[in-house]
């Protein structure tokens, strides 16, 4: 199992992590970029989704979404 | 079909502990409006960063604070401390509302003067008084304090070739349990320095001696100081009356009240902990009414209040330059307003709100200005909401020293604006362009 599908989410943005025992939150924009990655959408797929939903430039989505991955990262979230 | 309101993506670590004693984090309400003004339409037509000064605010918390004092003591004058904020629409609200002017330099003096106050009106303090000062200010009957014993000595040697009486006070420092004691102005209490200063003065019938000045200290956040002050001060005054017959017609009790903003490391928020008028006015004038002054009568109250009557009516508003990451993963913000404008955050927790409501998320966040400068940090961690880029926002209780001890560093110095009753803004200090400064320089020939 993935990093990412071994994560409890709840609806709302609450995050635990098993493996571990920690807790974490994350905003709307989150969940949704977590839900993409755990569908096997790439960074760039991900930014157009998001561009397509909310409201904001290509360029601010893309310089937020991989601030957002190198947190996943950082908390060894993703692989 | 219309898109979702956007903001960053955050992911935030939830810390076990003990909770932090006031609670679970309030989310910070936006401040859009200043006396049913938008700042909005102020930022859109002067600019950004600007400080806005509220007309309205001013005259409240004057009228409040003369209110606590008149209606406890019978004879009570507020002079307006120049140096918290001498903008001359500034000076001259307090100066309609009937506050005299009390000023420290030469320069304030000037202004007091061009705002229409008689001389009889101004109270000159400080130790920087020159001979020049002295001798407009001697001619101009004004209430001279005098700080030390040269100042006295330049006024008998004055007092010779003028035909005018000087009409001065001594500035007292004592111990009233504040710490620091202020014992770099004035003459000292306990060692019988003050004592002396007053023989000199009345023994040379060169000058009266009208008044009696102490000043405890600036954010004194516990009135009891004062009722101290005011014992002592009337000690002076009835020894005084025992040996030279004279009355001391005023006390002035200076400054020092504290405003609401909350001094850094402080355990609680000063809106919780700071005195009212109403208790600073009840310990200095229930003090007043206890102390036995000479032939029972009652001496003017002068009150030199600058921060607590003027920092709630100053707002600072400006733009969010960028948003970046610390080396440890902390959010920076990085603003275009710094310590330039408010050298005074290097001892508050300002308070900064967002106009508009555009996160519901927040996180700890370090504040800094525009300069190019480690230390230009305008609060070190704050919860704050997810501002992008352009999104503006206002700081709250900049009104005391920030538009007298700002610097022009870096940058030119903006526009300061002030909405009246009527809700209208005037321009009340133009923002500085390079003009401002071509006219102070010159260049040598040779580099022509």
């Amino acid at each position: 199992m993935s990093k990412l599908n071994s994560l409890a989410i709840s609806e709302n943005g609450f995050i635990f992590k098993p493996s571990t025992g920690e807790s974490f939150v994350t905003n709307e924009i989150g969940l949704f970029i977590i839900q993409l990655l755990k569908s096997g959408k790439k960074a760039d797929e991900i930014i157009q989704e998001i561009i397509k939903d909310f409201e904001v430039d290509n360029l601010t989505a893309g310089k937020d979404l991989y601030e957002f991955l190198d947190f996943l990262k950082k908390e060894n979230m993703t692989d | 079909m219309s898109k979702k309101i956007y903001e960053r993506p955050i992911l935030r670590k939830v810390v076990e502990g003990i909770p932090n004693k006031f609670g679970s984090l309030k989310r910070l309400r936006p401040i859009s409006k200043i006396d049913d003004v938008e700042i909005d339409s102020i930022m859109d037509t002067y600019g950004s960063p600007v400080f806005i000064i509220s007309e309205n605010t001013i005259r409240n918390t004057y009228r409040s604070a003369y209110r606590a004092f008149a209606t406890r003591y019978p004879k009570v004058q507020f002079a307006w401390s120049y140096k918290t904020n001498y903008l001359d629409a500034v000076c001259r609200i307090f100066h309609q509302e009937g506050a005299w002017a009390e000023v420290v330099s030469g320069f304030e003096y000037e202004k007091a003067i061009d705002n229409n106050i008689s001389g009889n009106k101004i109270i000159f303090n400080g130790p920087d008084k020159s001979k020049e000062d002295l001798k407009i200010a001697i001619n101009n009957n004004s209430l001279i304090h005098i700080d030390h014993f040269d100042e006295l000595n330049t006024i008998l040697e004055l007092r010779k070739e003028l035909d005018k009486q000087p009409q001065v006070a001594i500035r007292v420092n004592m111990d009233t349990g504040i710490i620091p004691q202020w014992d770099r102005f004035g003459f000292n209490y306990e060692n019988g320095e003050a004592w002396n200063a007053i023989n000199r003065i009345l023994s040379s019938g060169l000058m009266d001696l009208i008044g009696l000045h102490v000043h405890v200290g600036t954010y004194i956040s516990t009135s009891k100081a004062y009722t101290i002050a005011i014992q002592k001060l009337a000690e002076l005054a009835n020894k005084t009356y025992n040996r030279f017959n004279t009355l001391i017609s005023y006390i002035d009790v200076g400054g020092g009240f504290a405003s609401q903003n909350t001094l850094q490391g402080a355990y609680m928020p000063a809106t919780d902990t700071c005195p009212s008028f109403d208790d600073y006015a009840h310990a200095i004038t229930s003090a007043m009414n206890e102390a036995s002054f000479p032939n029972n009568e009652f001496p003017t109250l002068i009150l030199e209040t600058g921060r607590a009557m003027i920092d709630e009516a100053g707002w600072l508003a400006g733009t969010v330059l960028a948003n970046k990451r610390l080396a440890d993963g902390r959010r920076a913000m990085v603003i275009d307003a710094g310590i330039n404008l408010m050298f005074t955050a290097f001892w508050y927790d300002y308070e900064i709100y967002p106009l508009h409501e555009t996160s519901f998320q927040s996180e700890p966040t370090t504040i800094y200005g525009p300069l190019c400068m480690n230390i230009d940090v305008i609060r070190k961690n704050i919860n704050f909401p997810l501002l992008n880029k352009d999104d503006r926002f206002v700081i709250k209780r900049v009104g005391a020293y920030t538009m007298t001890q700002w610097m022009q560093f870096i940058t030119y110095r903006p526009n300061i604006v002030m909405i009246d009753a009527n809700k209208e803004v005037h321009v009340i200090r133009k923002k500085e362009d390079k003009e401002v400064f071509r006219q102070q320089e010159e260049i040598p020939k040779h580099l022509l």
